[in-house]
């Protein structure tokens, strides 16, 4: 497997995570896009690291990781109390701030 | 006592300020105050006078240093006191027909609710008169000279309820305005050729000045003095100037005020003397306006714009004397001096009338006035013989000394300027006598209120009376000066001789006809035009309303078009352009700064649509940044 395999897959993953981010209302999907984006991310920085032999790309992965771990943590509370006060999960319904 | 020379000008200073801070509580015995004022103003001058004349002729030129007032890097200007032959015949003019007219006017006023503020204004525009005069540099001149206009301009308007007379002050203030603008300008130059303003400092560099610096000087003060002294093409704002009460015609408009003009060409000799040029467009102006003065009386039927118009032309005269050079100087003065009391004598005299007469001025309602007031008809006989220069009367001796001097020279210019005034002698006479007559001869054309005659009596029905004695006693002491100043003034070398110091010593050449010759013609000319005066106005009845006349005439009575040519050069001019300047600042200064808020508005409210609340618009924007930065990179790496 050439690391293009690799990139390409990496490619393919970020798009659907982003259209899923684009058109999907439902918070917690859009939530799942954006992890989506990152892990196919690390998939891509593992994979270069991997050709070059060196450990670079694989720690910037476990970061990658602990942030979006910090980062699941607030998300699903902030989905959590906007569900709370909006009985809604819906990310096109909190738009009070527009204009 | 000459150090306390300033005091001439704090009393009526300090009078004015407290009639003018007290108000109302001064209004029982503000005119005193005033008057008293003026009185102690002159009773000062008279000792400073006496003082002088103790002094040897040389050591007569006195400079007063008073403080410090404008130190300014090179600029620095010390206010002081110039007290020499030439200001202290104007300080004792000033104050003595001044507080005659402060005299007078205690009684004119009396009916007035605002006496007091007349009065306050009176003693301000002493103060002010005597700062100009008595000024030892162009600067502390200017101030004088704008306190006069600010004077000449609230006792004007002094009955501003009336709107037209409020109209007449704002005219007279305009105008003034761009007399003083050359003023402004020509010291100035002054600074900026000779790096001083003073008069001494002047004087002693104006030799050095190259010819068109000097020219330009000279025409910039000229055309200051134009517009104070109302000669042509600055003249018009005179006649309405009449509309102030009739004591401020006679001290502002007759005697003091306007001759500030003549005093600044006096003044200015050095200046003069450096621009031959400045001098001969001097005593054309002086020339032309004595002839359109004289022309203008001759047409009015409102008796003080009559006079308004003979001021006009007698300060021509004294323009056109001064515009001659040293020779003409003294008679400028002389003539300034007997004129200021004459033509001081005229207007109260025409004051009384218009008193015993409702406050009406028009002399086709008067008529044989002579018999209700015998004293005002003497007087005004006597100041009327004065002016039209009947010898002994004042009159004759300065006018004839101005008539004699124009013949002086060489070319056509004495021929011109003679001529001028000759004529002008003649016309004087005419309309002089003119209001003469049919003020106080001829058949009566008013009714006594008394009177049984029927209401369709065109006549208006009037009770002429004699003023009260406290408007006479000034008259006839003016009217004592009409008859003696000119001799008295012309004993020895008398007033020549007084004012030497100043004009310096001239010898004077002969004019180019002989002086018995001119004299005679002038007196003939003269009787000539009080001859066609009495045949057409004191032997023939005068109707009561104006035939139409000879185009002449008519030309005379719109004080040939003057306004209308004001209007067309200057007024409309600037009322376009000013209104072009509110367009201009709307439609393009405006129209900038609210253009730019509005475009800054707009561009908001576009933008603010991509502010719409969704995040995954944002989220898509966010995306499309990301790819769009991505594709440049690409794109330039390549």
């Amino acid at each position: 497997m050439s690391l293009m395999h690799y990139l390409v897959l990496s490619g393919i993953l970020f798009t659907i995570g982003a259209v899923t981010v684009l058109v999907r209302r439902n918070a917690i999907l859009a939530f799942m896009g954006v992890e989506l984006m990152l892990n196919s991310c690390n998939l891509a920085l593992v994979a270069f690291s991997r050709v070059h032999g060196t450990l670079t790309g694989q720690v910037m992965a476990f970061y990658v990781m602990v942030v979006a771990a910090a980062e699941v943590v607030v998300g699903l509370a902030i989905i959590v109390s906007i569900y709370r006060a909006r009985r809604t999960v819906s990310v096109d319904e909190p738009s009070l701030l527009r204009n | 006592m000459i150090d306390l020379a300033w005091l001439v000008v704090a009393i009526p200073l300090a009078s004015s300020a407290l009639l003018l801070l007290l108000g109302r509580r001064s209004d029982a015995w503000g005119h005193l105050l005033a008057t008293l004022a003026a009185v102690a103003s002159f009773v000062v001058g008279l000792l400073v006078v006496l003082e002088v004349l103790g002094q040897s002729p040389e050591e007569r030129i006195n400079d007063v240093h008073l403080f410090s007032w404008i130190p300014a890097g090179e600029l620095s200007i010390d206010a002081g006191l110039r007290v020499d032959p030439l200001s202290l015949t104007f300080v004792m003019l000033i104050t003595f027909v001044g507080s005659l007219i402060h005299v007078y006017s205690i009684g004119y006023m009396t009916h007035d609710p605002a006496r007091r503020r007349f009065f306050a204004y009176l003693n301000l525009f002493v103060a002010a008169m005597l700062v100009l005069v008595l000024a030892d540099s162009y600067a502390l001149l200017f101030v004088g000279w704008e306190g006069v206009g600010l004077a000449s301009y609230l006792l004007i308007g002094f009955w501003n309820h009336n709107t037209d007379y409020a109209v007449a002050a704002k005219k007279a203030f305009v105008m003034n305005r761009v007399g003083d603008m050359g003023l402004i300008v020509a010291m100035g130059l002054m600074f900026a050729s000779l790096g001083t303003v003073s008069f001494s400092g002047v004087d002693a560099a104006a030799s050095g000045l190259s010819t068109p610096m000097a020219t330009a000087i000279g025409l910039l003060l000229l055309l200051g003095a134009c517009g104070k002294s109302a000669q042509f093409p600055l003249q018009a704002w005179l006649g309405d100037a009449m509309a102030g009460p009739t004591p401020v015609s006679a001290l502002i408009h007759a005697a003091t005020m306007v001759t500030a003009g003549v005093y600044l060409i006096v003044r200015a000799d050095s200046i003069f003397s450096a621009a031959p040029t400045a001098q001969l467009v001097t005593a054309c102006v002086g020339a032309f306006t004595l002839l359109l003065g004289a022309a203008i009386a001759c047409g009015k039927d409102d008796i003080k714009k009559s006079l308004a118009g003979s001021t006009m032309s007698q300060i021509g005269y004294m323009v056109l004397a001064a515009g001659l050079g040293p020779i003409g100087y003294a008679y400028a003065i002389f003539h300034l001096v007997t004129h200021g009391f004459f033509k001081a004598g005229l207007f109260l005299g025409a004051g009384s009338v218009m008193h015993a007469n409702g406050d009406s001025t028009d002399m086709r309602t008067y008529g044989g006035l002579r018999k209700v007031m015998l004293v005002t008809w003497a007087t005004f006989a006597v100041c009327w013989l004065a002016i039209i220069g009947v010898p002994p009367f004042a009159g004759f001796y300065s006018k004839d000394k101005i008539i004699e001097t124009a013949f002086v020279g060489e070319g056509w210019q004495p021929w011109v300027f003679g001529g001028a005034a000759l004529v002008g002698a003649a016309v004087t006479a005419f309309y002089m006598s003119r209001m003469f007559f049919m003020t106080f001869h001829g058949k009566a054309r008013w009714v006594d209120e008394a009177s049984k005659l029927g209401a369709d009596d065109p006549r208006p029905r009037r009770h002429p009376h004699e003023s009260p004695l406290v408007m006479t006693l000034p008259v006839v002491v003016l009217a004592i000066g009409a008859v003696s100043l000119g001799f008295l003034l012309s004993l020895g070398d008398g007033i020549t001789g007084w004012l030497e110091p100043v004009t310096g010593h001239v010898d004077h050449p002969e004019p180019v006809l002989p002086v018995p010759v001119i004299l005679t013609a002038t007196l003939v000319l003269v009787a000539a035009g009080v001859a066609l005066a009495w045949r057409q106005y004191g032997m023939n009845t005068v109707p009561l309303t104006a035939p139409a006349g000879s185009p002449l005439t008519r030309a005379a009575r719109r004080d040939f078009f003057a306004d209308d040519v004001n209007e067309a050069l200057a007024m409309r001019p600037g009322q376009h352009l000013t209104r072009t300047l509110v367009y201009a600042d709307t439609a393009v200064v405006d129209g900038a700064v609210t253009g730019a808020a509005a475009g800054t508005v707009a561009s908001g409210r576009v933008l603010r649509k991509l502010q719409n609340g969704y995040v995954r618009s944002y989220a898509a924007m966010i995306l499309a940044g990301v790819v769009i930065a991505g594709a440049v990179l690409h794109l330039v790496r390549l």
